[in-house]
């Protein structure tokens, strides 16, 4: 029997607002617990919500660049459910009317090119957070109120690599819209997943598993792998798929059970009372359509068309937007577009990697990138040269300067080299007489020995010409 | 110091020309309380010392001369946080909650000078009609004490009633003010929802609740509504209409004014005494000039069913953060995370609390949602209509306030029903959000009966306007109750 497979996403997207959703508590992490909390946050007798308009600007960024249709007036809905964490036991969402419904994600797997629906996407507060120590536990509620978006998809995931493809899409829109910083190591991306396979032709979708809180993309894309192969094992077998919830064991590669679902939680949605109904006008639409930067698909697009760099590079530069917007600067100061590249994805990733920092965090500068690359373009250093150089541009240096400074100026003066060349050729007859016997060997001497008489800074490009000009007259 | 004679306008006048100082006059307040409260237990709570020295304060400062609410002591209804002094809403659940800061009503009538001299019984969290539902003590009717006060905001209108103080705030989320106002012979204004800011008040029917004043005439109301009116950045239902002065135009009368009195109001079992003072009412309104015409609300009889779906249902989410685990009464010896909600929250709350909360968790619940809230919904949207059609051409709609007179304490109790029923002609301007105004217009059986007013949204101003003109011209809120021995 041949089977396929249904799969939905549900993302969760912490927004970099300064203050909470509903109350002025900074949105800060690390600090004491309850130090970012406020009368609100702790769902305090006689308290009252209200709005923060920057997370309905972000809202409608997110909803735009997913596009999405925007809904002019959503309201905010309660969500009713006990917890210590969620101090009023509801939790502040949207139901009825998300603020952004029915938009796409176009990924590629394996050069098929796909659209992935949004069924919707809603703005939304956190809850806090509980430990427990022994015989205590404790709540924490600095996260109560960090604004989230929820983005879901519609049921158009067919397999493993498509729903990593359309996370891995999703996490660079969002992150080029600057609303978040969409990094699953730091919990301000989560994803909750649900998989059901039925036989191929079978109308109605098979039996949903749930996965909660899995915490990379390829852990993702591991667990749905299993758990596609699991179903249909147990399928096959005579078995029954039950609506449950599964954990993914990271040691194991496997998924295992958590709990059961007996029927659907009741959270008796209702309008929230306590905020109006929000009014989104088109002038405001289009004002943030205005502001929204550049999408990533579209930058590869131009990248590739206008620059000539290949689709790889171009995938690697669009990895999030602060890189992509280097590139742009560099090229905007002259550097060539494949070296710039070749430069990002080389040495540059290699250093953030290193000091595990991101591009914005360190000295390095568009300007003193494009002025190095420009440097190796007009020869005026070498690519060994370029670094130290890079070195220096990494601790703030000017490139120009410190290669002057450091008199790392390269020869390529033919009129200065002239004189070495026909003294090193002067000097080495065998070797002369070992060039014109065709062996090649005889002029890689030769450059070093020009190399060694200019300290290294001799251009090995012209010398090369120079030497192979001067021995066949 | 009794207020029977007084009005926030003589009293001021005393202030102003140091015929009494502030803090004399709250001593004598706090006195009085002490030697009346016996009887009917208006307060919960009532100040000590802090509030005399918060009076001398004033004194200190000067009594401001343009401000009629300068150095004026003043009761709050138990479900406004009071800064420092403990709001209970009536419930075990917070039997010891003091709370961090003031409501803005609150905070707005302090800032203005006055001197908060207590707090007020009522129903538990607002949920009755009674104040028997207090988990405290019984508030008895100062015009015969084996009477209720009313309710829910009993306390604060019997305080008034009693001349324990001259002005007392109240909340109404669908008759609060209005029926006990009624009862006890004394004025009490609902304004229209978004007048006042919520902020600060512990939330029964977020929707439908509003905060107003109880006083012992029409123009002492518009005094303390402008002073606790406007927008609150804390509260965005709360307006940010102007908000015009109440008491400009009090005198200009009601000659010409078109008042609708609703058939459907007139016909639901109403007590024969109301329905004569109702009628005694228009007629003294024709009389001043106004035209008085039957009108009809024909949605009203599905108005009761609406109104306990819809404050039922935002009740039994708004009291959910009464869990044992922040502030309030938190159960001992549980056994585990479930045990604590369940313990605290059934020792804590009261059966009708109970009974509401259970009542709202089904309307919300799946399976139930459109039958019952959505629906609820549906009729307060055909409820509106009903007003807006009216207010096309009438400025105002006269009707009862309560269907009759204060009844006797433990009457209603076992019957929720009957109880809910007294609500009938009040909640329909909660489910619109108008304003709405009972001012005492006769008696029946010796216990005082009062009218209500109803204005458009945000016309408190022709409410008020009429409300003077009517006063002026009769001495129904110049009688006062016999303390002590009359029954």
């Amino acid at each position: 029997m041949n089977f396929e497979t249904t799969i939905g996403l549900e993302v969760h997207v912490e927004l970099k607002t300064h203050s909470k959703i509903f109350s002025p508590s900074p949105v800060e992490f690390g600090d004491t617990p309850n130090a970012n909390t406020n009368v609100i946050d702790w769902g305090y007798p006689g308290v009252l919500p209200t709005t923060n308009k920057g997370v309905v600007h972000d809202g409608i960024m997110a909803g735009l660049a997913l596009h999405a249709q925007i809904e002019p007036t959503p309201h905010f809905d309660r969500k009713n459910y006990f917890y210590p964490d969620n101090p009023k036991a509801y939790q502040i969402t949207q139901s009825e009317t998300p603020i952004a419904h029915d938009g796409w994600v176009e990924i590629e797997v394996d050069g098929q090119k796909k659209k992935i629906g949004i069924a919707e996407m809603h703005i939304e507060e956190d809850a806090g957070k509980n430990t427990h120590e022994a015989e205590h536990s404790f709540v924490d509620l600095n996260r109560q109120g960090t604004p989230l978006i929820e983005i879901v998809s519609k049921p158009d995931i067919a397999s493993a690599d498509e729903a990593y493809a359309y996370l891995e899409q999703l996490r660079q829109i969002i992150q080029f819209t600057g609303i978040s910083d969409v990094k699953m190591e730091e919990g301000s991306m989560r994803v909750d997943t649900n998989i059901s396979i039925r036989p191929v032709g079978q109308k109605e979708y098979g039996t949903k598993v749930e996965m909660k809180n899995i915490n990379s993309f390829t852990y993702v894309k591991k667990s749905l792998q299993y758990e596609e192969q699991r179903q249909q094992r147990e399928i096959m077998s005579g078995g029954r798929i039950q609506q449950e919830t599964r954990r993914f064991d990271e040691t194991t590669g496997k998924t295992e059970l958590m709990r059961v679902k007996e029927g659907s939680d009741d959270y008796r949605y209702f309008p929230e009372p306590d905020l109006p109904v929000l009014t989104i006008s088109q002038d405001w639409i289009d004002q943030i359509q205005k502001e929204l930067p550049k999408p990533p698909a579209e930058r590869r697009k131009d990248y590739v068309n206008e620059l000539g760099i290949t689709d790889y590079d171009a995938m690697v530069i669009t990895q999030t937007k602060e890189m992509s917007d280097f590139f742009d600067e560099m090229v905007q100061a002259g550097a060539d577009a494949k070296l710039a590249a070749n430069y990002l994805q080389g040495d540059v990733n290699a250093y953030l990697n290193d000091n595990q920092v991101d591009l914005q965090n360190t000295k390095i500068t568009p300007d003193h990138l494009a002025t190095m690359i420009k440097l190796i373009s007009d020869g005026t250093i070498s690519s060994k040269m370029a670094k130290k150089v890079f070195k220096a541009i990494t601790k703030g240096e000017e490139p120009k300067k410190f290669v002057e400074e450091k008199g790392m100026i390269q020869l390529s003066d033919p009129a200065k080299l002239q004189p070495i060349v026909d003294d090193v050729v002067a000097a080495n007859p065998q070797s002369v007489e070992d060039f014109h016997n065709g062996k090649d060997r005889a002029i890689g001497f030769l450059v070093g020995q020009i190399m060694k008489q200019t300290h290294g800074k001799a251009n090995p490009q012209v010398i090369n010409k120079m030497l192979k000009e001067s021995m066949s007259k | 110091m009794n207020y029977f004679n007084e009005s926030l306008t003589t009293i001021h006048s005393r202030l102003v020309n140091k015929e009494i100082t502030a803090k004399e006059l709250t001593q004598q307040t706090l006195a009085n309380i002490q030697n009346v409260d016996g009887d009917i237990n208006a307060f919960l709570t009532v100040a000590d010392e802090a509030a005399e020295k918060q009076a001398a304060q004033i004194d200190e400062a000067g009594i401001d001369a343009d401000n009629p609410l300068s150095g004026v002591p003043v009761a709050i209804k138990d479900n406004m946080l009071t800064k420092g002094m403990k709001t209970t809403a009536a419930s075990k659940i917070l039997e010891n909650f003091t709370p961090m800061f003031d409501a803005t009503a609150v905070e707005k009538l302090r800032n203005l000078g006055t001197i908060n001299v207590g707090k007020t019984n009522m129903d538990e969290f607002a949920m009755g009609g009674s104040t028997e539902n207090s988990a405290f003590k019984i508030t008895h009717n100062p015009w015969d004490t084996t009477k209720v006060p009313g309710g829910s905001s009993g306390g604060s209108a019997a305080a008034v009633a009693a001349g324990e103080v001259l002005a007392a705030l109240g909340s109404d989320t669908g008759g609060s003010i209005r029926q006990p106002a009624s009862f006890n012979g004394v004025v009490g204004m609902k304004p229209t929802y978004g007048r006042v800011s919520r902020w600060g008040l512990i939330a029964f029917g977020s929707s439908l609740d509003q905060i107003g004043p109880i006083t012992r005439n029409v123009q002492d109301n518009a005094t303390v509504l402008n002073a606790i009116a406007g927008h609150d950045s804390h509260d965005l239902t709360s307006s940010t209409k102007e908000v015009p002065d109440f008491t400009s135009s009090l005198n200009k009368g009601v000659s010409g004014m078109r008042i609708g009195i609703p058939s459907e109001f007139m016909a639901q079992g109403l007590d024969d005494g109301v329905k004569q003072t109702v009628l005694a009412a228009a007629d003294e309104f024709k009389k001043l000039g106004a035209t008085v015409e039957e009108v009809s609300l024909p949605h009203t009889k599905y108005g009761v069913a609406a109104y306990y779906i819809i404050s039922s249902s935002e009740a039994s989410s708004n009291l959910q953060r009464f869990d044992g685990i922040r502030y309030g009464r938190r159960a001992k010896d549980v056994k585990n995370l479930e045990e604590l909600y369940v313990k605290s929250r059934s020792e804590g709350f009261g059966d009708e609390v109970k009974r509401r909360i259970m009542l709202g968790t089904f309307s919300l619940s799946a399976g139930f949602y459109d039958a019952y809230f959505k629906k609820a919904a549906q009729v307060r949207t055909l409820m509106n209509n009903d007003f807006a059609k009216v207010f096309k051409d009438f400025d105002l709609i006269l009707a009862p306030t309560a269907p009759t007179p204060a009844y006797g304490i433990g009457e209603d109790v076992s019957d929720p029903m009957t109880m809910y029923m007294n609500d009938v002609l009040t909640l329909p301007v909660n489910l619109a959000g108008l304003p709405g105004m009972s001012i005492p217009a006769g008696f029946s059986k010796g216990l005082p009966v009062g009218v209500q007013l109803i204005g458009r949204p945000y016309d408190e101003l022709t409410v008020y306007q009429a409300g003077n003109a009517f006063e002026q011209d009769t001495d129904f809120n110049q009688q006062t109750p016999k303390l002590g021995g009359n029954n």
